[in-house]
């Protein structure tokens, strides 16, 4: 017989989320202290998917380290390959072909879209939708399947080369993606009219999480988490790279700073990715995709650095190089390393289900975190 | 009390406009392969472990000038040659590929000069045992051939 657990009212208990919690998609730990379903206090723990690419980076000679590049963000690696390529072509002095360009341009916004969609799946289904993940991936599918049959690898693609690319695109890629284009906006029709009018799903969302723009500045946040609040940055209007300026799009902002307003950024997102898509097809160049002649890679002493705008922020990658074989130092600055730690200040007081939404609306991916 | 009834009535709405949406897909084709009863051919680019490529006499093109082993990124690829007396060429005596480290970038396919190497098309490729992602790529060829 043991005494009956009496609880005082001002206590507090620790709730462990994770590392291994469906929730938090992949090995993120959250510490929350609990007041009843309320949380007093939460502490994000990462370091347990680290590998150490930074260090990599200073080991490998340059050519050696693009396939790292992709596994940092599973979802939306051409991005980050992106920016470790435009970097050493900045750093080194080399020309890339424009019909390359081009190419990196359209698959990047391929990617982009692919990462959303799943994003999109996943989020919902953190709510409690499973029907949309199932119609997501089915979307995605078709992006992965292209990309797979231009690359090599659905995830994985290391398809980005200093001056160029790795492979050419076909005929083949060039219709799967026109036919992709107006099936993606069917189902974007589709979307809108399952989730996004879903009364359960605004009421999940609609006033959850406000995050100020002057929290967002604080922390650096960026990518749809900024620009849910009101701040129009997007590294591929403001800080033009590669053809971007080429062509036509908008940045969608939206200003009501919830959570609602962050699903909404990413959903017009992908509408814009199937613009630059179109626009970058009808403009594709020929030409070669490689300088003709391949020079080794040699990187006068200095700092460089390359922000790009990837599925989940802005992306910087910085090098240091002394003119070696390999850089002195690489640092990669990760979008979702600063929209995680906005959750520790701005959670305090939520219910613990609308945190869990919140943290699903900021889209991590933890290997990208923890690099 | 208005309020009540219209609040009804919107979560109904969007019920049945769900409902609607996933009923529809009840008649959309089916897209799902059944794997493993049916399987999906590889695509010409699919990268898969590396295999060495023979000539027309079934000998390996590799000249084990050794570029695929400074490739790598993660040393992966141990090469053993030797030069024959009288010949000109350095002969492959062996091609040790281990693939618990290999992640599958292909740098090393991409350095060879000499048509040595090319991606197979193998995924089906589970084991419970380390050893056996110990690949000999001269033996695979030879078993090739015959």
């Amino acid at each position: 017989m043991s005494a009956p657990i009496r609880i005082r009212p001002d206590e507090t208990f620790t709730l462990n989320v994770g590392p291994q919690h469906p929730a938090t998609h992949g090995v993120l730990r959250v510490k929350m202290e609990m007041d009843g379903e309320y949380i007093v206090n939460a502490e994000t723990v990462i370091g347990y998917i680290h590998r150490m690419h930074e260090k990599m980076g200073e080991l490998k000679t340059y050519p050696q380290f693009l396939m790292n590049l992709s596994r940092m963000d599973y979802l939306g690696a051409l991005g980050y390959s992106h920016g470790h390529v435009l970097l050493i072509e900045k750093a080194a002095g080399i020309e890339v072909p424009e019909r390359a360009e081009y190419i990196r341009a359209i698959t990047v916004e391929l990617n982009r879209i692919a990462s959303h969609l799943f994003w999109f799946g996943a989020f919902v289904m953190d709510l409690g939708g499973f029907s949309p993940l199932m119609y997501a991936l089915q979307d995605r599918e078709y992006i992965l399947d292209m990309l797979e049959a231009v690359t090599g690898s659905r995830l994985t693609y290391s398809y980005y080369r200093f001056g160029g690319l790795y492979n050419d695109v076909d005929d083949d890629f060039i219709a799967a993606a026109r036919r992709f284009i107006p099936r993606m906006r069917t189902s974007m029709k589709k979307y809108h009219k399952l989730v996004t009018g879903n009364i359960i799903f605004k009421k999940r969302l609609e006033g959850i999480a406000p995050l100020s723009p002057e929290i967002i500045r604080k922390y650096g946040a960026t990518g749809a988490v900024a620009r849910g609040s009101g701040i129009n940055f997007d590294v591929r209007k403001n800080e033009p790279y590669s053809v971007y300026p080429e062509f036509d799009f908008d940045i969608p902002v939206f200003h009501e700073c919830d959570s609602l307003a962050r699903y909404k950024v990413r959903m017009a997102e992908i509408e814009q990715s199937l613009r630059i898509i179109e626009q970058g097809l009808d403009k594709l160049p020929g030409g070669p995709i490689m300088p003709e002649k391949k020079k080794p890679i040699k990187i006068a002493p200095g700092d460089y650095y390359q922000a790009v705008e990837t599925a989940r922020g802005s992306f910087g990658i910085r090098l240091v190089s002394d003119g070696g074989k390999t850089p002195y130092r690489l640092k990669l600055r990760s979008p979702t390393y600063s929209n995680m730690h906005l959750f520790d200040e701005s959670c305090r007081g939520m219910l613990i289900m609308d945190a869990l939404a919140f943290m699903g609306s900021l889209d991590l991916v933890i290997p990208e975190i923890d690099r | 009390m208005g309020a009540y009834f219209s609040g009804i009535f919107s979560g109904l709405w969007s019920l049945f406009v769900g409902m609607g949406i996933t009923f529809r897909e009840f008649f959309s084709p089916t897209v799902t392969v059944q794997y493993p009863y049916e399987t999906l051919k590889m695509t010409a680019r699919y990268r898969g472990h590396i295999e060495l490529i023979a000539d027309e006499e079934g000998k390996p093109n590799c000249v084990v000038c050794g570029m695929c082993e400074k490739a790598c990124p993660s040393s992966c690829i141990t090469l053993a040659g030797e030069k024959p007396e009288g010949a000109k060429k350095k002969v492959l005596t062996g091609y040790h590929l281990d693939f618990t480290k290999c992640s599958l970038c292909g740098s090393c396919v991409e350095s060879c000069n000499f048509n040595a190497i090319e991606f197979s098309r193998e995924y089906n490729l589970a084991s419970t045992r380390k050893e056996d992602f110990h690949f000999d790529l001269l033996q695979r060829l030879k078993d090739r051939n015959s």
